[in-house]
């Protein structure tokens, strides 16, 4: 470079040329975005493509043959000509799943099968597999059977691609129902979650009520445990045998209304994190302006609040909105027989083995999930303009019928926050409810249960820990090379896309999407399916968005200059890495860790089809116990999942402070 | 204490097992036996095989049987002990069973074994379709004991009957398949239109709706007799009943999986799950098994339920089964009216 230098006068054009650094740098982004490629892209391309794999009974296949009582064979005539003559099936009818079963005798509307008619069948293709009794035969030899037998033939399905299990979708009101089920459950929730989470964050950032802190800390709890807790709570509470039964009124909690009420908890914290940033940010001065104009308090809520906290409310409404109509504990374990999109991915695939309409019903629930990404993403590039420099923080003033109003509206939702886990830890300690209320810790012996016993206990922890360790890195790393290096560009903004396209993917759509992926004796990772890896991996991938853009904000106050500064001094990258980027990012990374691991401790919905008997899982261990009937140690199970989350939050605040202390100590001068 | 003793005789089958290190040979076998008699059924077989070592698969019904499926090309199973018969069956469909006549196969109840010669699968014990009755609530909404499969079509239950969904449970599949059987198929679907209107909700899984009426969350579930023995010794105030029309059942059964690279300890194992000492262990839970003249009554089971088990065809039911679920499907699975 020096040499070059000394031959060339300055000029105002320079090439940046690929030094071994930049190499480096390269190849690193190469390896995370094949990473996204492999763990995202190209199981969801096969999924799609699986989609349309249709099974159908091809006619044309088969030849039969069929004997007078004498002995005297006819001549051989295929099936679909005698289906051509007779008009027993029609088109629509021939289209069916992979385990169809067409009885050869309804092609024959004079069968009996005490006749001594003699029956041949063969194959006039080498893949023409048909069935006699439970046998399967697939041979262009003539098969002879005599009458009593024949009445056992049945055909079999071959493969082909279309749009048959699209059209069978639609024209199953069972299946295509739950699109507007799907979509109530979520708009409904998504009215109330937004509209209570706007009256606590408003408490909380616009008066001047005691308890704030405890309130915060109650606020975020829901967080820590899986979407099947406030399911399992509410059977506690309003089921048959609950403690408040008699509130519904003779509804049943099995249903919409136990969903909303579940939905409205586990999105609660989400939608209350956004509204209260969009409430924070807002500008003393509006409101001065408001008062010299002597407008009512109701006027400026309503000219100046709302307008200012609109960006954030949107985003809440779609982020609450995707969480709803993605989830799957939830309508699991308390939606009866209110179908939803999301359980019928599940129930296609482990209760029907009916792969392909699963694929069909993902693709299903991947329009709005993508529908609703967009338009966010489109709300929040607004809302960043919005930001002026010099704008004055709210400081609200003290009123106190006001903060009477706020303290009752928090107290209210606190109250209920907390008796969904306290139903669930006081029901996981009674011997068997509701007949015997004595305390025991006899519902904590899992391995008595099915679900894998206290194995996925440990097992959670260790896909917790490793999902944190490694998804951290991987995530920051490619965040790095998105922000800070140079040039490439194409190649950074195909990463960007990579990297926020998991938020806008179910996991239930995932998880489906790795089975076809992975489990394919051809693909070179197949060794990985069954194993502690793929879990890690899928779950790496399912949360990946928010950590990226976690990273990306840290990054982003972080002077650009650095990397120049570092090449001229001839220092390499990743010196500068490990010993700048990483130290005062340093609190972004432990975010990012604990956000994984409270995830990958509670999520149900990517790994419910990825687990093998060797890694269970507690999430998936509550909700078998459930499924099973065994509702109170999923319960016991669901409460060791919360004590774990807040044990490592705790751990993770403690670290934060001390390092805090150590390592940002620039920040305080 | 129980568990103590089976901790002691598997670290004693580990020392065991250990000293013949060398001649051991490791089986993978797929199974939906309950978690709590899977190394009760071990440890048998290894005092028997010290030489043959289980690795065991578990899972429900229905995710093993989605597992084999998904493996059909790249089978990892050896062996499968202990699931459907039905599922077995889709499987012999697929020609994925190993077809092997095991030792003492002419002992075996008929029902028991796989038609063909030599059998696909030999069966290991029975698994019936009961109604499980909550005495307490049943008293508290003033209803009488159904004692049929009709009662159930009252409108005094209206409301209070939960059973297993076919399509996602074995349970609900026998009870549905033993309907249309028992009924025969106009009158069975006419039974299951009468019976979906007294239905409160139909569950993912078969021992769902018994361990419900257990907690009293609804007063009768349809599931089998198995589990509601079970919890009634648990002290759930729980009456099993056996409709007088006949039960569905189905049965646990054992295969071997075609390409296995260990045929020979394949063989020992299937062998030896249908001697009188493996039908003992299996009687332990399970009132019908294999073999005549073995099982002991089992506490709280229902005693007359031999008698009362259908001639179940299980290859018409396997053969109609994506049939009869889209039917089902099409007619209950939504509680909401579809919409035409």
């Amino acid at each position: 470079m020096a040499e070059i230098q000394t031959q060339l006068p300055a000029g105002p054009t320079t090439h940046l040329k690929l030094d071994q650094d930049g190499a480096i740098k390269r190849s690193l982004i190469a390896v995370i975005a094949l990473y996204l490629i492999i763990a995202l892209a190209l199981p969801l391309y096969v999924m799609l493509s699986k989609s349309f794999t249709t099974y159908s009974f091809d006619l044309t296949r088969y030849e039969f043959q069929v004997s007078d009582e004498a002995g005297n064979w006819g001549d051989p005539v295929t099936a679909a000509a005698l289906n051509d003559s007779l008009n027993i099936a029609s088109k629509a009818d021939l289209g069916t799943s992979s385990d169809g079963r067409f009885t050869a005798v309804d092609l024959f509307p004079n069968f009996n099968f005490r006749s001594k008619v003699k029956y041949r069948i063969r194959g006039l293709v080498p893949d023409a597999p048909y069935l006699v009794g439970l046998d399967l035969q697939n041979s262009m030899e003539w098969n002879e059977l005599d009458s009593n037998t024949f009445r056992r033939v049945s055909l079999r399905p071959v493969r082909d691609i279309g749009f048959t299990n699209y059209r069978t979708y639609f024209s199953t009101p069972s299946l295509f129902q739950s699109i507007e089920n799907s979509i109530f459950i979520a708009v409904v929730s998504t009215i109330l979650t937004v509209s209570i989470a706007f009256g606590f964050a408003y408490a909380m950032n616009r008066s001047l009520m005691p308890f704030k802190g405890t309130f915060r800390l109650i606020a975020t709890m829901p967080i820590l445990v899986p979407s099947l807790l406030p399911g399992i709570a509410l059977i506690y509470l309003f089921g048959n045998q609950g403690l408040l039964k008699d509130v519904l009124m003779g509804e049943s909690i099995y249903g919409p209304i136990g969903i909303i009420i579940g939905s409205v908890f586990f999105t609660f914290p989400h939608a209350l994190i956004i509204i209260s940033t969009a409430l924070a940010i807002s500008d003393q001065r509006q409101y001065e302006a408001a008062e010299s104009l002597r407008a009512s308090r109701w006027r400026t809520f309503w000219t100046v609040t709302i307008p200012g906290a609109r960006y954030g409310l949107i985003s809440a409404a779609f982020v609450t909105f995707t969480l709803v109509i993605t989830d799957f504990g939830l309508p699991k374990v308390i939606g009866g027989q209110f179908n939803v999109l999301a359980v019928d991915i599940y129930k296609q695939v482990i209760g029907q083995q009916n792969f392909e309409m699963g694929a069909v019903v993902s693709v299903m629930l991947l329009i709005p999930a993508i529908a609703a990404f967009v338009v966010d993403r489109m709300v929040q590039k607004k809302q960043v303009s919005l930001l002026s420099a010099r704008s004055v923080p709210f400081q609200p003033k003290k009123n106190p019928r006001f903060e009477l109003i706020c303290l009752l509206w928090c107290g209210l939702v606190a109250l209920f926050i907390l008796s969904i886990i306290g139903i669930c830890q006081y029901a996981a300690l009674v011997k068997f409810w509701p007949y015997d209320l004595t305390l025991s810790l006899n519902n904590y012996d899992f391995d008595r249960m099915d679900g894998g016993g206290w194995d996925s206990y440990y097992n959670s922890i260790q896909l917790g820990l490793l999902t944190a360790v490694i998804g951290t890195s991987i995530i920051f790393i490619g965040a790095y090379m998105v922000e800070k290096i140079d040039g490439f560009k194409t190649g950074r903004s195909l990463f960007q896309f990579l990297a926020m396209l998991p938020m806008a993917v179910p996991g239930m759509v995932l998880g489906l999407a790795y089975i076809f992926f992975f489990n394919n004796p051809s693909n070179p990772f197949n060794f990985i399916y069954g194993t502690m890896a793929i879990l890690v991996i899928c779950t790496v991938t399912h949360f990946f968005t928010v950590g990226h853009l976690t990273a990306l904000t840290a990054l982003k106050q972080i002077d650009r200059e650095f990397e120049p500064v570092a090449t001229s001094l001839r220092q390499p990258f990743y010196k500068l890495f490990t010993r700048v980027t990483v130290p005062v990012c340093l609190p972004a990374i432990l975010d990012i860790s604990i956000y994984l691991f409270v995830n990958a401790m509670t999520t149900v919905s990517a790994v419910v089809f990825l687990y093998s008997t060797k890694t269970n899982l507690a999430s998936i261990a509550v909700l078998n116990m459930d499924d099973a009937g065994d509702i109170a140690p999923a319960a016991a199970m669901g409460m060791m999942i919360f004590y774990t989350n807040a044990g490592a939050r705790i751990l993770h605040t403690f670290i934060s402070r001390r390092i805090l202390t150590r390592t940002q100590a620039w920040r305080t001068r | 204490m129980i568990r103590k003793t089976s901790i002691l005789l598997s670290a004693f089958a580990a020392v065991l097992m250990s000293t013949s290190a060398l001649a051991e040979t490791e089986l993978t076998v797929y199974t939906a036996i309950e978690a709590e008699d899977l190394q009760r059924y071990a440890d048998a077989f290894n005092a028997d095989h010290p030489d043959i070592k289980i690795n065991w698969v578990r899972d429900s019904t229905g995710v093993v049987t989605a597992k084999l499926l998904a493996e059909k090309n790249n089978p990892q199973a050896d062996v499968v002990w202990g699931l459907a018969a039905t599922s077995l069956l889709v499987l012999k469909s697929e020609g994925m069973l190993e077809p092997y006549a095991p030792k003492g196969l002419d002992k075996l109840k008929a029902s028991f074994k796989d038609k063909d010669v030599p059998p696909s699968w030999v069966g290991m014990d029975a698994w019936v379709a009961s109604v499980c009755f909550n005495t307490v609530e049943g008293e508290k909404l003033g209803l009488p004991v159904p004692t049929s499969w009709k009662d159930l079509t009252k409108p005094v239950y209206k409301g209070h009957v939960v059973m297993p969904n076919p399509a996602s449970s074995g349970t609900g599949f026998l009870d549905v398949s033993s309907w249309l059987q028992i009924f025969g198929e106009a009158d069975g679907w006419k039974y299951m239109d009468a019976l979906h209107e007294n239905i409160a909700a139909y569950t993912h899984s078969g021992s769902k709706p018994c361990k419900m009426a257990a907690a009293g969350e609804t007063a009768i579930g349809i599931s089998f007799a198995f589990r509601g023995a079970k919890s009634k010794a648990a002290g759930a105030p729980l009456e099993i009943v056996v409709p007088e029309e006949g039960i569905g059942w189905d049965m646990e059964a054992n295969a071997i999986i075609a390409g296995t690279s260990k045929l020979e300890a394949a063989q020992t194992l299937i062998d030896w799950t249908i001697t009188p000492k493996a039908m003992t262990e299996y009687n332990v839970g399970y009132a019908v098994v294999g073999i005549d003249g073995i099982a002991k009554p089992v506490e709280f089971f229902p005693d007359n339920i031999e008698a009362k088990m259908i001639d179940n065809d299980f290859e018409w039911a396997a053969n109609h089964r994506s049939a009869i679920l889209e039917e089902w499907a099409k007619r209950y699975d939504s509680k909401s009216e579809p919409k035409s």
